[in-house]
């Protein structure tokens, strides 16, 4: 199979399974006052001060989580719920349309039950916050803020976002940015300069080869109001027996990614370009979405006019080339990506795209199939949008 | 010997299609599973009031593929789906008629819409667990025949249904009683054995179809009068809440003079009026019908036929004495009943049978109480 869908999930880590193995087989609660709780509980600061230390940030400011959707849901909600504590007047939350739906949905969530309110940043057409309406709105209405939210790198379009100059400017006014690096961690801007920005960052482990089910928010000076109520195994801010094996695996898994970080960046940089020839070649009128803004190489975005994403994706999963078609609602009906929407595409072209994204151990072989498969799925998927029966069909003999 | 064919199977998450899918795949098919999503939803697709599709549907669909060990994929027919079955379910209410919704779902969704979808990405059949046999006829060609299980038999259902769609569609339960399709799933595995049948319209799991039809259309009061004496009897909230033949839920206090019950004998909905009336006034000698669809052969006038006007209704012996199919006109045709129906709505769907073998369908338009007596026909 040619997996192009890394973005979604990628391969575990040779070094990430083993440290998971190791530690799997190990008894021992790390909250446990014996031998074998503080054998665990070392593991766990050992794997926070391995984490901290790749990403640049302090241990202490490390918060393990279940992943990136706990962890931008502990962000919003508790720097909102915090923001109020203080300040009562702090309800309205300042949020990038572009949004992972972990964020979005936290969002509705908190102006649905908790009486908060919303202003969208404007953004542009590669999905860019506007940075002097930003700015400007701040100026304004500072006060009335709990949180600003952008993601630093899009989950569909692979673009990243200016963030060191949006926490500039949120610093300025002295609110809150939460910061969504599930798709950014491992890949940007490399180790050692994490702090100089943003509130809290949200990473998730299985997005550079750990397992799923792990992941952190690392908080920059602010302590949220906790989600969960227990143990409070986590500063307080997050509770429940804390995964030691699958945090062991999350740092192996990250510092496997910074080894050769340039080297791994330039060969994914090769195949990306690689990729859009392929595709171009594939289907001559293939349009390449937020191709001029600053991205990151392992995420395209293509529109292929004339085709529906759903029966696309299916004709290229029968030829064994696994991709995206955005999200789909729980029941798996692919939904219109409200991502391409911002960005100004009309919703034929944001229905016709399929994103491909690729990881660490993706191969110009994995490439080489999507392009063989690419224009018979591309052709059938053109007549099933124009529901023209096609000719010459059998008859059926039951 | 049979071809391998790409086969779509549509899989509602019930017992039948999961079965019906099964034995697509042994039968040496290739198959892919697809659960239709009928429900609109453009913000998350996560209302629990997914009629059709609920989430627990999709999941027992889902497994059953898991299990048949073919790729599934949710397609969703939603926009399909309102504009060709909804809309058209509350237009025939609102124009006083009494429509069926699974049927206009076969002719515009399931052997349409999806079957052209299919064709068009490389298929070359849809595969559904309806209880209905298709079968070769040397002279006829494909036709299709009730299923052996009396009880359970969908050929009603699919009597929209051309010679072309047969051409591309497999019931392969047509030939199994029901009891045996829940046996055979449980040996197989599947998860859904024992899930309980749905009966009722899908989109309507509460089976109030006033309420939802008030929903949709919102109030439009007018009197419910005596069919008898011409007396003003009550006053209704919508006449699309009442069906020909309908006796209970009348909301009507004075009780008959006579004692005796009182049925729906009339919907009027350009003025608003619904009249009550003795059973005797239900009764229906001749159809006549609109819409009309051969499965193969046109049926022949004085010829007799099986007409049936209900999904489980007992069919009765007919004759067709008049059929008007001229180039340029819409189609109609009449049969005069043997025996007498009791409550025959417009709407409805007719459906002829040549023994076991449907010869086509149209829709009711009129119907009238002596045989070849003037055909009513209700204002639209």
């Amino acid at each position: 199979m040619a997996y192009l869908d890394h973005a979604a999930t990628t391969t575990v880590r040779p070094e990430a399974l083993a440290a998971f193995s190791q530690h799997a087989a190990l008894v021992g609660n790390p909250s446990s006052l014996h031998s074998a709780g503080r054998q665990s509980r070392r593991v766990i600061e050992e794997s926070r001060e391995s984490i901290a230390a790749n990403l640049g940030v302090r241990p202490n400011d490390v918060v393990f989580t279940s992943g990136g959707t706990e962890s931008d849901n502990l962000a919003i909600k508790g720097l909102y719920w915090r923001a109020r504590v203080e300040d009562p007047s702090r309800t309205t939350l300042v949020v990038s349309p572009t949004e992972h739906h972990a964020v979005l949905d936290a969002v509705e969530w908190l102006i649905a039950t908790q009486q908060a309110s919303v202003v969208w940043i404007p953004v542009d057409s590669h999905g860019v916050v506007d940075l002097d309406w930003l700015a400007g709105y701040l100026a304004q209405n500072a006060p009335q803020v709990a949180l600003v939210a952008v993601m630093w790198v899009n989950n569909e379009t692979g673009v990243i976002s200016p963030i060191e100059t949006v926490a500039a400017i949120c610093a300025d006014y002295q609110v809150a940015l939460h910061c969504d690096a599930v798709q950014a961690a491992a890949w940007l801007p490399g180790p050692g300069s994490w702090l100089s920005g943003p509130t809290s960052l949200a990473i998730s482990g299985h997005k550079f080869g750990a397992p799923v089910g792990v992941g952190a928010l690392i908080l920059n000076g602010v302590t949220p109001e906790p989600l969960t109520h227990g143990g409070g195994q986590e500063i307080d801010v997050r509770s429940g027996t804390v995964a030691t094996a699958l945090i062991a695996s999350m740092a192996a898994a990250l510092a496997a990614s910074f080894t050769g970080q340039q080297a791994q960046a330039a060969r994914l940089k090769d195949l990306s370009a690689q990729l859009h020839d392929l595709l171009a070649l594939a289907v001559p009128d293939v349009s390449l979405n937020a191709m001029s803004a600053p991205r990151l190489p392992t995420i395209t975005s293509a529109s292929f006019p004339g085709c529906k994403a759903d029966s696309l994706l299916m004709l290229l999963d029968a030829a064994n080339v696994a991709c995206s078609a955005g999200s789909a609602c729980t029941a798996g009906v692919p939904r219109p990506s409200h991502v391409l929407a911002a960005m100004g595409l009309d919703e034929q072209s944001a229905t016709s795209s399929l994103r491909f994204s690729l990881g660490w151990d993706t191969s110009s072989a994995d490439l080489a199939a999507v392009s063989a498969a690419l224009p018979a799925a591309v052709q059938r998927s053109r007549q099933a949008t124009n529901r023209r029966r096609a000719s010459g069909r059998s008859q059926v003999h039951q | 010997m049979t071809a391998r064919l790409r086969v779509i199977a549509a899989m509602s998450g019930g017992v039948d299609s999961a079965v019906a899918a099964a034995r697509a795949v042994d039968a040496g098919h290739e198959v892919v599973g697809v659960h239709l999503a009928l429900s609109k939803n453009p913000q998350s697709g996560r209302d629990e009031g997914r009629g059709c599709c609920t989430l627990s549907d999709a999941r027992d669909a889902r497994r059953s593929a898991d299990i048949l060990g073919i790729p599934f994929y949710v397609w969703d027919m939603a926009e399909e789906f309102a504009d060709e079955v909804l809309d058209d379910f509350v237009a025939e209410y609102q124009a006083g008629r009494t429509p069926n919704p699974c049927m206009r779902c076969n002719e515009k969704i399931k052997f349409a819409a999806v079957l052209d979808r299919a064709m068009a990405l490389g298929f070359d059949a849809v595969c559904t667990g309806h209880y209905a046999q298709i079968l070769d006829d040397p002279i006829l060609g494909r036709q299709m025949f009730r299923s052996v299980d009396p009880a359970k038999d969908q050929s009603y259902v699919l009597g929209v249904l051309t010679e072309d769609q047969l051409a591309h569609s497999m019931f392969p339960l047509g030939d199994t009683l029901k009891s045996a399709v829940r046996q055979e799933a449980q040996d197989r595995g599947l998860l859904v054995a024992r899930k309980p049948d749905s009966y009722d319209i899908c989109f309507i799991p509460d089976g109030d179809t006033a309420g939802w039809l008030q929903n949709r259309i919102g109030s439009a009061p007018g009197e419910i009068l005596d069919a008898e004496t011409g007396e003003t009897l009550g006053q209704h909230e919508g006449a699309y809440a009442y069906t020909i033949g309908q006796r209970r839920g009348l909301g009507v206090k004075v009780a008959p003079k006579d004692g005796k019950p009182r049925y729906v004998v009339g919907v009027d909905p350009a003025s608003r009026t619904v009249t009550l009336g003795p059973p005797t006034l239900l009764n229906v000698d001749s159809i006549t019908a609109t819409n009309i669809r051969w499965t193969a052969m046109p049926g022949q006038v004085g010829v007799e036929y099986w007409a049936q006007v209900r999904a489980h209704g007992e069919p009765v012996r007919s004759v067709l004495v008049s059929l008007q199919d001229h180039p340029g006109e819409e189609a109609s045709l009449t049969v005069d009943l043997e025996e007498s129906l009791r409550g025959v709505a417009p709407g409805q769907s007719l459906v002829l049978y040549d023994g076991r073998r449907v010869v086509g369908s149209g829709t009711i338009s009129g119907t009238s109480s002596l045989p070849r007596a003037a055909v009513t026909t209700p204002a639209t």
